[in-house]
């Protein structure tokens, strides 16, 4: 290997500027760290800790920087395809870039900011005091970052994957794709889903393990429901991505022949097994959305959840269907009319509890005293919004029509439509929802609410142009197009609409930095009068989350304990048990981003080496013996009269 | 909420208006029966999803409007609902319905579409061979026993069935105004039907993004009447080379070419893979298959 092939920023200025400001952001932060004396609070309040709620942020920090990353992808692409014949990307580079986008929002961004959200949130609403394995929460959690960091590298190092984030064969093969960019598909993703995978069975645990006396599955909340029912998937849906990046990984670096053109390998294979894993994926994002939804909804119109044991039925029978469906991504593969029917239908079956859910939603709102609140205002705006993506998504299933919409701008316009309102209003609600919980205040409501306006505006204006371009025949992935197509003034439309986006999200995170400085912080523990358990506790949360574990005896207890002027919490104080911190997790997560890296450029030797470090973190575990440790009676109570304070 | 509706319109109207007024779009503009059934369905789903679309927009609109804390008054306690079976039932079923009439829609679509057009079942089709190379298209006419690259001749009024395959990646072969689209891949045949009603020249492309030219590979569909086309597969034989082994593979490796006509097509020596679905080298007949295996594989291997 060439060192100009190693270091591919040398080649283009925007990498290299990219590299440079990587850099310089790195050593700002080591300066910075230093000079403050940090190094030490950084080691063990963040990256040793087990505690769920650090362990959420720290995914939703690292979701908010994937998301920058990614927007700023999806700028440089709208910003390319605004006039004809634009030069401001080659065409490597815009390939690089369509792919890394796909990757980074849906499995860098969407995804840790719905884990990160359930790993702050779920415990708290079922009462419990952590997770059911905590260390192996550290565990999932290093493994993600160290696949994002390794995707991220890929950029200036050696060059990121660019046969779109769906890689299919053989173009993703060695022969069509020679860099090491989908070497780095093939690690990253499998690093960080292994991560994901260990998530899944972790939270099934404490859901079903875990939950407060009295709770009993019918008296959970809709978001822990819709994260037990989303794990589920993650469960059975992972394994087949680990599988299939593990024979991409052999085909590419080992010379073996499942996806390849010659020698009996099957290109089809690839697209199923991708898409048997990536259609449960999307409604990983989205039904964790429907539960933040729901939340937001019934506490802001101050009623309860309407159609309870439907909202549940339907989710059960999404996530069902989820798994049937994954042949509506490519109809045009010639199955024939039989097998193209059966998914049609499969896939418009969909619409039937997802229609469920939307008419529960308004009849939530139906009698109900809304208030409109920034979270509120997203889960709002998301009801008319997303039922445009969920319509457009049942003519996209049907067969015949997807012919023609196949690979077209209408299919992107589609799945925007259905992420944008669904997954990213979701997680920006629930973190504006959810934020005084964690935090201690709440965001200025008046930046939120620019910041809404400006990004639900903005959308719509970024991605209806696109519905039309597609039924004007302009096909996705397209690097360049030419004048007569005609497709310039919309794609410059979007492009104004992207750019409006870009405006909202800067507004959101100015708003974070504000209201750190500005805003007054709520004693209350439950500033919006809410329904679910977590409010019950104080803001920010204490380490062990509940003095007392309280015990439910209804859904929404804490709700009608307030109403009813009932105590929520009986009994007396315990000492409690907790886990211990630990640098395992860390060091197994910096032992597997080296061994990724070196397997990407096949240095074996180096790789055998990270790979024994990563085997040592696992013995030590094994050898060690941590019990925890306990916090006494007189600790709880000094720290409850803190947290108190004059409240009571 | 209502600046929002008022400004959502308004974007509604502009982008309708942009493209509107010049020209219809390319999908609602068939030119051939498979077109026109694909246009025909979107239409109609267009219409049924603008239906629902109208029944949430007024609940949702009726909610927000009616039920506002500020409307309520302060000392209103909002009920609890458990949830009615009745409303759930009648959203479940009419929802169930409307996915039952689009299922019979899609199914009859479906194989309209993938047969040969009605009223032309009869009609002796016109087989055409389309396979992609890295970023161009070859057009091969066994019957004619010519080849054109990035461009296609057929004549109006008869079935042709083009048989897609791929020298490479997986693209995806599609003439929007005639017919929806289909994979064209390694090592299988897919067929797509269709027939041309009207003269005319329409856009083809590859839809499927297949490496760095992906942008630039598209052809020219040229429908012409009978007698046309009787007369330019005339003038083809008359006039253009004939396309020998060696230039066809000089032609598979290059990244992008003009318009090419021959004389002769690439089926003789380069046959195209054998039946749908399954990939089976060994079913390939006969001596030339197995050195055509191992042709392509040394291109692979250069490219």
């Amino acid at each position: 290997m060439k060192w100009d092939e190693f270091f591919v920023f040398t080649h283009d200025p925007m990498l290299f500027a990219a590299m440079i400001s990587i850099v310089l952001g790195g050593l700002a932060i080591f300066v910075g760290l230093t000079y403050f004396k940090k190094w030490g609070y950084l080691w063990t309040e963040w990256l040793t800790t087990v505690d769920h709620k650090r362990i959420g942020v720290m995914y939703i920090l690292v979701a908010l920087v994937m998301l920058f990353r990614g927007g700023v992808d999806a700028l440089l692409m709208r910003a390319q395809s605004a006039v004809p014949e634009n030069g401001l990307l080659n065409a490597q580079h815009y390939n690089e870039i369509f792919t890394t986008h796909g990757l980074l929002m849906i499995l860098f961004m969407a995804m840790p900011f719905i884990i990160g959200l359930m790993n702050v949130i779920i415990p708290l609403q079922i009462g419990a005091r952590d997770v059911a394995f905590p260390r192996l929460n550290a565990v999932s959690f290093w493994l993600f970052a160290a696949g994002a960091a390794l995707l991220n590298i890929s950029f200036v190092i050696g060059g990121s994957p660019d046969a779109g984030w769906t890689a299919y064969f053989p173009l993703a093969s060695l022969e069509y794709s020679p860099t090491v960019g989908n070497n780095y598909y093939s690690l990253a993703l499998q690093i960080s889903g292994i991560g994901t995978l260990m998530t899944g069975i972790n939270f099934i645990v404490t859901i079903l393990k875990m939950r407060a006396p009295g709770m009993t599955l019918m008296k959970m909340p809709m978001f822990t429901w819709s994260v037990l029912i989303t794990n589920v998937i993650i469960v059975f849906a992972f394994p087949v991505l680990t599988v299939a990046l593990a024979l991409m990984m052999l085909d590419r670096q080992f010379g073996t022949q499942f996806f390849t053109m010659s020698n009996g390998g099957m290109d089809m294979l690839w697209a199923n097994l991708f898409w048997v894993w990536a259609h449960p994926e999307v409604y990983i994002v989205i039904l964790p959305a429907f539960g933040i939804y729901s939340e937001i909804i019934s506490t802001f119109a101050r009623k309860n959840l309407y159609g309870y044991k439907s909202m549940v039925v339907s989710m059960v029978a999404i996530s069902l269907l989820s798994f049937l469906v994954w042949a509506h991504h490519f109809y045009t593969m010639g199955q024939g009319v039989m097998a193209n029917s059966i998914f049609s239908i499969a896939t418009m079956a969909i619409a039937v509890p997802t229609g469920v859910k939307m008419f529960n939603w308004l009849f939530t709102l139906h009698k109900g005293k809304i208030t409109f609140t920034t979270p509120m205002l997203y889960s709002l705006a998301f009801i008319p919004i997303f039922t445009i993506g969920g319509v457009t998504g049942v003519m996209l299933g049907m067969a015949s029509a997807d012919y023609q919409y196949h690979n077209t701008m209408f299919l992107v316009a589609h799945f925007h439509y259905v992420l944008i309102p669904g997954t990213v209003f979701a997680v920006i609600a629930g973190f504006h929802y959810w934020y005084p919980k964690v935090f201690g205040y709440q965001l200025n409501e008046r930046l939120g609410k620019l910041g809404f306006w400006l990004i639900t505006i903005s959308f719509n204006v970024a991605f209806m142009p696109l519905f039309i371009l597609g039924l004007n025949g302009m096909t996705r992935r397209m690097y360049t197009y030419s004048e007569e197509t005609g497709f310039g003034p919309l794609n410059m439309l979007s492009f104004v609409g992207a750019l409006g986006l870009a405006l909202g999200f800067i507004v959101l995170v100015y708003n974070i930095y504000w209201s750190a400085r500005y805003s007054p912080r709520d004693t209350s523990g439950d500033p919006y009068d809410a329904r679910s358990p977590e409010w019950s506790t104080h803001s920010p949360v204490p380490v062990y989350n509940f003095a007392i574990v309280p015990t439910i005896n209804s859904l929404d207890a804490f709700w009608y304990a307030k109403k009813n002027k009932a105590p929520f919490f009986e009994g007396k104080y315990e000492p409690i048990h907790m886990p211990s911190n630990s640098g395992q997790p860390f060091l197994m997560g910096v032992a597997f981003c080296f061994w990724g890296f070196f397997m990407v450029f096949s240095w074996w030797i180096p790789a055998i080496i990270s790979a024994l470090g990563i085997f040592a973190t696992m013995i030590y575990r094994t050898f060690e013996r941590d019990h925890g440790y306990y916090i006494s009676v007189e600790e709880i109570e000094r720290t409850e009269n803190a947290l108190r304070g004059d409240k009571q | 909420m209502k600046i929002k509706w008022a400004l959502l319109s308004l974007i509604f109207t502009i982008t309708t208006v942009l493209t509107g007024c010049d020209q219809p779009l390319l999908v609602l503009d068939p030119k051939g029966p498979q077109a026109k059934t694909l246009s025909d369905t979107i239409i109609f789903s267009m219409v049924i999803m603008a239906g629902i679309l109208l029944v949430v927009y007024i609940l949702y609109a009726y909610m927000l409007t009616k039920y506002r804390a500020s409307k309520m008054g302060e000392d209103y306690e909002p009920p609890h609902e458990e949830g009615s079976h009745t409303l759930e039932i009648i959203w479940t079923l009419i929802p169930v319905i409307i996915v039952v009439v689009l299922s019979v829609v899609t199914v009859r679509s479906t194989s309209d579409v993938e047969a040969v057009p009605k009223g032309y079942e009869e009609d002796k089709p016109l087989v055409i061979y389309a396979s992609s190379s890295n970023w161009k298209w070859h057009f091969s006419y066994p019957e004619e026993g010519i080849e054109t690259v990035n461009y296609v001749n057929i004549p109006t009024d008869r079935p042709v069935e083009f048989r897609l395959y791929s020298h490479g990646p997986i693209s995806s072969f599609w003439i929007p105004q005639l017919a929806g689209q289909k994979y064209a891949m390694n090592a299988m045949i897919n067929e797509l039907n269709l027939v041309a009603d009207a003269p005319g020249s329409y856009i083809g492309k590859n839809s499927n993004f297949n490496g760095k030219g992906f942008a630039h590979m598209d052809f020219e569909a040229q429908a012409m009447t009978a007698s046309e086309y009787v007369q330019w597969v005339e003038d083809v034989k008359e006039t253009a080379p004939k396309l020998s082994e060696k230039e066809f593979n000089s032609l598979l490796e290059i990244d992008f070419v003009g318009r090419k006509t021959y004389s002769s097509n690439h089926l003789t020596f380069s046959p195209p893979p054998v039946g749908n679905h399954g990939h089976n080298p060994d079913e390939k007949d006969g001596k030339d298959a197995s050195e055509d295996e191992s042709n392509s594989h040394e291109e692979h291997n250069q490219h």
